[in-house]
């Protein structure tokens, strides 16, 4: 099985963060070690950021290094682009991955395609941050789980933490990156629970994914908010004998296939579990993964748990878009019971 | 740089008429209909607020010092006209017609609470910023083709203005004619971010130079500068003459939304120089003897009664639909949407 060589955090000094506090530490560091560092989006400057995740920053590091701009998602990124080729480290926020379209070209067209169309003359070593996902009763057009439509792009990376200490170990790899990074953060977990994060610098590996539970009956993959219900779902399902063992797979571009494919050999059953909407969503990868690299191992087909093909309803409906710990159980018991 | 659009006023700060060519056209029955307007709409606006905190409403977006622009602009269309609002412009869509319980509804977290009186041509709330502009040229233009003498308000704030939707919408405006009246308000600022830091031009107006449009600065806060400016943009969209964009310079006297903390990035001696609007039409009112004790307390009762009732009517709304979740993303439903809608009813009867 593959074990991750998690850092020994005993002989660190560690403070107890909340993953949104694990964010800001982690762009402060980086803004004092690498003065090529420069952070921009809306209502990041004195208002700390909706969320608060650049608290503080524009007063410690000025405004020229921490910058508000004009509301344009296209103009903070398309000129991220521009700094970046140009020597700097640019760290956009969107301030919701549902208000990320408007630059959707921009990244499309050209963050994730100017190295190859300049043979690698021109790099686009950014990070796009963005928070996502419902369930946090927000207004309607804030919960959007999109992840796919970035996936699906060749040239820029997918991370998705769902931890504190993940979000800082991922997101100062990501800025270290050489590559455009879209860090995704799930908005529920902002402030769900804390724990103890090296308050030093430290990364964590892009393209690699964590067993979160050791199980033997079926293996359980999730990312980001997910994580939580799939615990919680493995918690019942335990209690009728069934054995899960749950993967967070922490990058969704380039995806950890050797975690996956260890794991489901072992367990033969596999739950993905996604709030983004069934079709197309990133469960279809994973799907192949294991029909490329475990077809043979497998006892039951893959049960997918996902949100519906529809726009993220408004917060009243959300629970019943949302996978559930009740509709992942259902679908460890289907492929216990094939 | 110097700019060319002073701010125009029919009224001042201390409510006295400073353009008197006006003098005419205020009667009784329009300042009556501006206070009471602008009394409903605060009063539904501090319930929201009220309920906000209380629980028994989600997120709520205040717009208490704009009443005036919003009362203003609402009061100046016609019944068949297209209205394009933000998330901040339920002011103007109760005005113009939208239900009160309808509206509560919305910040509830109701898809119900989009839907408007099948009526009144009011689109739901846009909540992605400036993304209604090219929505209403569109509508605009259909009007248009069609030729009626129905026309299009696109309302948007001053951070609007940056996004390229904004450009985009003026620009195909202004090239095909469009009945189309583009409702700045300028409230000093985009969340946290204050217009000085938004936009390097003195005004929003002087951006309808570019697009060839004319562009009007009012004061935003003077109820009677809103109506009659909105007025005769319309006039001039309903003879074929195309689009016009108006700035009204305003103040969000609360927060952005209910989540939100000004405290963080603005003080409270800020906007001190902004008369609120109904303070203002009051003190004109009591200059020109339109103030009625007697009127004004039934106003008051009247406005009062209707807010309760639609909170009463929100809260006894039934529950929502599961099924709504489902049913109107297609006009027909896919087989595999069907597929995944009876799946999920199935398994919420196995609970
Ligand atoms: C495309 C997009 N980006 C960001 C946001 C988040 N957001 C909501 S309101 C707002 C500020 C809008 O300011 P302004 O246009 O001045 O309107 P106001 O809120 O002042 O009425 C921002 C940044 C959004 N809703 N849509
Ligand atoms: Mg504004």
């Amino acid at each position: 099985m593959t074990q991750l060589k998690e850092p020994n955090r005993k002989n660190e000094t560690t403070k107890l963060m909340t993953l949104i506090q694990a964010i800001n530490d982690g762009m402060r560091l980086i803004l004092a070690e690498d003065n090529r560092t420069i952070i921009l989006g809306e209502d990041i400057g004195k208002n700390g950021g909706v969320f608060r995740a650049t608290e503080g920053l524009q007063e410690q590091f000025g405004d020229d290094r921490v910058v508000d701009t004009p509301l344009s998602e296209a103009g903070i990124i398309g000129t991220s682009i521009g700094l970046a080729v140009n020597g700097f480290r640019p760290v956009a926020e969107i301030q919701f991955l549902g208000f990320i379209y408007p630059a959707y070209e921009q990244i499309m067209t050209h963050v994730s395609r100017i190295r190859m169309r300049s043979m690698s003359r021109f790099t686009v070593p950014m990070v796009i941050r963005a928070p996502y996902g419902a369930g946090i009763r927000a207004p309607e057009i804030h919960s959007d789980s999109t992840e796919i439509l970035f996936t699906h792009m060749p040239g820029i990376k997918v991370v998705c933490p769902s931890t504190p200490y993940d979000a800082k170990g991922l997101l100062i790899a990501a800025m270290e990156d050489p590559d455009p990074v879209l860090v995704l953060e799930p908005m529920k977990n902002y402030r769900s629970k804390r724990e103890e994060v090296p308050v030093g610098k430290y990364t964590v590996e892009i393209g690699k994914g964590k067993i979160v539970r050791e199980g033997s009956d079926v293996t359980l993959i999730a990312w980001g908010a997910m994580i939580s219900i799939a615990e919680k779902a493995a918690e019942q399902a335990e209690k009728q004998g069934i054995s899960c063992e749950i993967i967070d797979l922490r990058t969704l571009y380039p995806i950890d296939r050797d975690i996956i494919a260890e794991s489901v050999q072992k367990t033969t059953r596999a739950v993905i579990i996604h709030e983004a909407h069934h079709t197309g969503g990133l469960g279809n990868d994973i799907v192949s993964i294991i029909n490329d690299t475990s077809f043979l191992y497998l006892r039951a087909p893959i049960e997918r748990v996902t949100g519906f093909d529809v726009p993220v309803p408004f917060f009243t409906l959300e629970e019943h878009y949302l996978p559930t710990p009740a509709r992942v159980v259902e679908g460890i018991e289907k492929v216990l019971h094939f | 740089m110097e700019h060319n659009y002073p701010i125009k006023r029919i009224v001042d700060d201390k409510g006295f008429l400073v353009d008197m060519s006006f003098q005419k056209q205020i009667d009784e029955q329009l300042v009556r209909n501006l206070y009471y307007h602008m009394l409903r709409i605060r009063t539904f606006d501090r319930k929201a607020i009220n309920l906000q905190r209380q629980g028994r409403l989600g997120t709520y977006a205040p717009f208490e010092g704009q009443e005036a622009a919003q009362v203003g602009s609402a009061l100046a269309l016609n019944a068949e006209d297209w209205v394009f609002p933000t998330y901040r412009d339920h002011g103007a869509t109760i005005t113009f017609g939208k239900n009160m319980a309808t509206t509560f509804l919305y910040w509830n977290g109701r898809v119900e609470g989009c839907v408007a009186p099948a009526d009144k041509n009011i689109f739901p709330p846009a909540v992605p910023i400036a993304t209604q502009l090219p929505h209403a040229v569109g509508a605009a233009w259909a009007e248009k083709r069609r030729g009626t003498q129905n026309a299009a308000i696109a309302y948007f704030g001053d951070g609007a203005t940056s996004e390229g939707d904004f450009h985009e919408g003026l620009n195909f405006a202004s090239v095909f004619k469009v009945p189309v009246v583009f409702f700045n308000q300028n409230n000093g600022y985009a969340i946290s971010v204050p217009i000085e830091k938004q936009m390097n031009s003195a005004t929003i107006a002087q951006k309808s130079v570019a697009y060839g449009m004319p562009g009007y600065r009012i004061d935003g806060n003077d109820c009677f500068a809103v109506y009659f400016e909105t007025k005769k943009a319309f006039d001039y969209a309903r003879s074929g003459n195309g689009p016009t964009l108006i700035e009204a310079v305003t103040w969000r006297k609360g927060a952005h939304t209910t989540a939100d903390d000004p405290s963080k990035y603005r003080s409270e001696e800020q906007g001190k120089n902004f008369v609120d609007p109904l303070i203002r039409l009051e003190l004109f009112m009591k200059n020109y003897g339109y103030w009625n004790d007697e009127w004004i307390q039934a106003a008051q009762e009247k406005t009062t009664s209707e807010v309760e009732a639609a909170v009463v009517e929100m809260e006894k709304f039934p529950p929502p639909n599961v099924a709504d979740v489902f049913d109107h993303v297609y006009a027909e439903m896919p087989a595999q949407l069907v597929e995944q809608k009876q799946a999920y009813l199935a398994h919420l009867g196995r609970l």
